[in-house]
């Protein structure tokens, strides 16, 4: 193990990572410990639980976890393992059920985790409190605007204060919806990728990485009439006068003046001329609503957004939700949802998730090709002790505004990531 | 036009599904996409919900025609790093059942089971069922509808779609 995973040389202007956080076994050992069981971690949305009863198994910090709303109402998450001898109770992804009961001894328990039944109960002793039986929960469960996050640490400081200027953020792609509603849209992209989670969270916000990864995409959209520029600005790749922000805890974002359609609410010739008229309506909602200035900072502006460790919200082509895991050092297990404005129009729905596959998911124009990209990383990084640093430095010696196609929002995570690694518990 | 048209067999589907299986196998895009009409579509319904409606759900992929267009210039194209070299393709097509027929119009179903090899990497099985809507033309069938299901719980170690499935 190196004495640090990276080599942060302000006066040097050197940033670099140690390839080992990337590979080793050990080290995801200690991320479960010292970030998985420390940070707020994305759980769910509460939309994709409309109704008392309705619930979504799933793991969350390689946790099961029912994701449920109780007979009340209340927003619920618990551990999907029965007190008895530690069956999951829930094996079925999503639906609506009063009880979760454990196939094994038939043990059955109430949505909000309450032990309601134990067959032959006659045979406990006394002391036996059933009341004290009740499917555990994390130690800490709360929500930002209905984006539930748990931490299994109860010491942790409140989500609200953990997710600081991001908030504000959140707030901008909650602007979309007319009532401050959003909801995740059915139909989930769930896929492995042979790479180290960490890979995801660069990837999701790298911007240096689209010329070379993305010419295709780029290439269809220029294809598609939309006008692609050369950047006016020699230092940046895109034409988009993009920043990259530092949000605190680790949290980061780009901020980019989009100039590739938005569904909320910016045109663009792909989404057909029939479909201006009901777009111009969108943005004068959004400008009457909210004044122009924030509206143009809603409807123009795309933000690839980390909560640390491992939830991105995209609000670019389309607004997506993605949360990953690892399952190795070397394969992660992504979720993905598309998110959208709860009174939008049926037009206006089936033009978000197409715009929505131009670019995201297993089939779209562009993911297959980050996918490819982490592979590729994880492929080359068998060479870690040969080659063992890993360059990160692009920006550093900007001193003004940092831009989307630096490094500097990477390494905010990889501050972060090292100094909670370099804690000892 | 149907009452003139002769009865139409399993074998000519069959006939039908082998040879675009063999275009597609072998990455020929330009002669496969000859076999559709001007308002072809190419589904993949999310795995958790096979039987919905790509505007109302976000599916895997949710083509018209002029995006296939766009899809077959992409993946054909060096730049397109997750096909780029070409994966090995092979795909077994069986049951294949005519479910109706209305004027012109054919509907089918089949169960295929397609292979991927790609460099040194594992192979990757998809399974699963072709939902297709076919016409008939005086030039012999053509594709209107090609929906495919996928079995797969959700797409876990399949990872991607960056071929014609």
């Amino acid at each position: 193990m190196p004495e640090s995973y990276i080599i942060d040389d302000r006066d040097q202007q050197l940033f670099l990572l140690n390839r080992e956080a990337l590979v080793c076994a050990d080290v995801l050992k200690a991320e479960m410990k010292n970030i998985f069981a420390k940070c707020w971690i994305y759980v769910g949305h509460g939309s994709e639980l409309k109704s008392p009863g309705d619930f979504v198994s799933r793991r969350v910090a390689g946790r099961p976890v029912i994701f449920c709303r109780d007979q009340k109402g209340e927003v619920r998450c618990l551990f999907n393992t029965c007190r008895h001898r530690g069956a999951l109770v829930c094996a079925e992804r999503s639906g609506n059920k009063r009880r979760f009961m454990c196939m094994y001894h038939g043990w059955i328990y109430g949505n909000d985790g309450a032990l309601v039944r134990v067959p032959g109960d006659e045979a406990y002793p006394d002391s036996f409190d059933a009341t004290k039986y009740g499917l555990r929960s994390p130690a800490r469960f709360e929500n930002y605007r209905d984006f539930w996050f748990m931490c299994l640490d109860p010491d942790v400081i409140g989500l609200h204060e953990y997710l600081g200027p991001a908030t504000g953020y959140i707030d901008l792609v909650i602007d979309q919806s007319p009532s401050g509603r959003m909801e995740v849209i059915g139909g989930i992209q769930e896929y492995d990728v042979a790479a180290n989670w960490k890979l995801m969270v660069e990837n999701s916000v790298d911007d240096y990485h689209l010329p070379a990864t993305h010419a295709t995409w780029l290439n269809f959209m220029a294809n598609s009439g939309v006008k692609i520029t050369p950047p006016k600005d020699k230092n940046l790749l895109l034409p988009t006068h993009g920043k990259a922000v530092d949000l605190g805890h680790g949290h980061f974002t780009t901020d980019n003046i989009n100039f590739r359609g938005r569904p909320v609410a910016a045109w663009i010739p792909l989404y057909g001329e029939e479909a201006r008229p009901e777009m111009a309506e969108i943005r004068a909602e959004l400008v009457e609503r909210l004044g122009d200035a924030r509206a143009t900072r809603v409807a123009d502006t795309n933000r690839n957004l980390v909560i640390f460790p491992n939830l991105v919200i995209n609000d670019g082509s389309s607004v997506t939700i993605r949360t990953f895991y690892p399952a190795a050092a070397d394969k992660m297990h992504v979720i993905a949802w598309a998110v959208g404005p709860v009174e939008e129009s049926a037009s206006a729905r089936a033009r978000r998730l197409d715009a929505f596959l131009t670019f995201y998911g297993p089939g779209g124009f562009a993911t297959p090709d980050d996918v490819e990209a982490l592979e590729m990383v994880q492929q080359g990084l068998a060479n870690w002790q040969d080659d063992p640093w890993s360059e990160m430095s692009r920006g550093m010696a900007r001193e003004d505004e940092q831009m989307n196609s630096d490094e500097h929002h990477l390494r905010t995570f990889w501050r972060q990531w090292a100094k909670l690694m370099e804690a000892r518990p | 036009m149907s009452q003139t048209l002769p009865a139409l067999t399993r074998a000519d589907i069959e006939d039908f599904l082998f040879h675009e299986a063999d275009l597609l196998d072998n990455w020929r895009l330009a002669d496969w996409e000859k076999l559709l009409e001007p308002d072809a579509t190419y589904l993949i319904p999310p795995n958790e919900a096979p039987d919905s409606d790509h505007r109302t759900t976000l599916f895997t992929i949710a083509d018209d025609r002029e995006r296939i267009r766009q899809r077959i210039i992409r993946i054909l194209d060096p730049n397109c790093h997750a096909e780029f070299p070409h994966s090995r393709l092979r795909r077994i097509i069986g049951n294949v059942r005519i479910l109706s027929t209305e004027a012109d119009l054919v509907h089918i179903q089949a169960n295929f089971a397609c292979w991927r090899y790609r460099r040194n990497e594992r192979i990757r099985e998809y399974i699963g069922q072709y939902r297709f809507i076919l016409r008939r033309t005086p030039a012999g069938l053509r594709i209107r509808e090609r929906r495919v299901i996928l079995d797969a719980h959700e797409l876990g170690s399949l990872g991607s779609v960056s071929f014609i499935l």
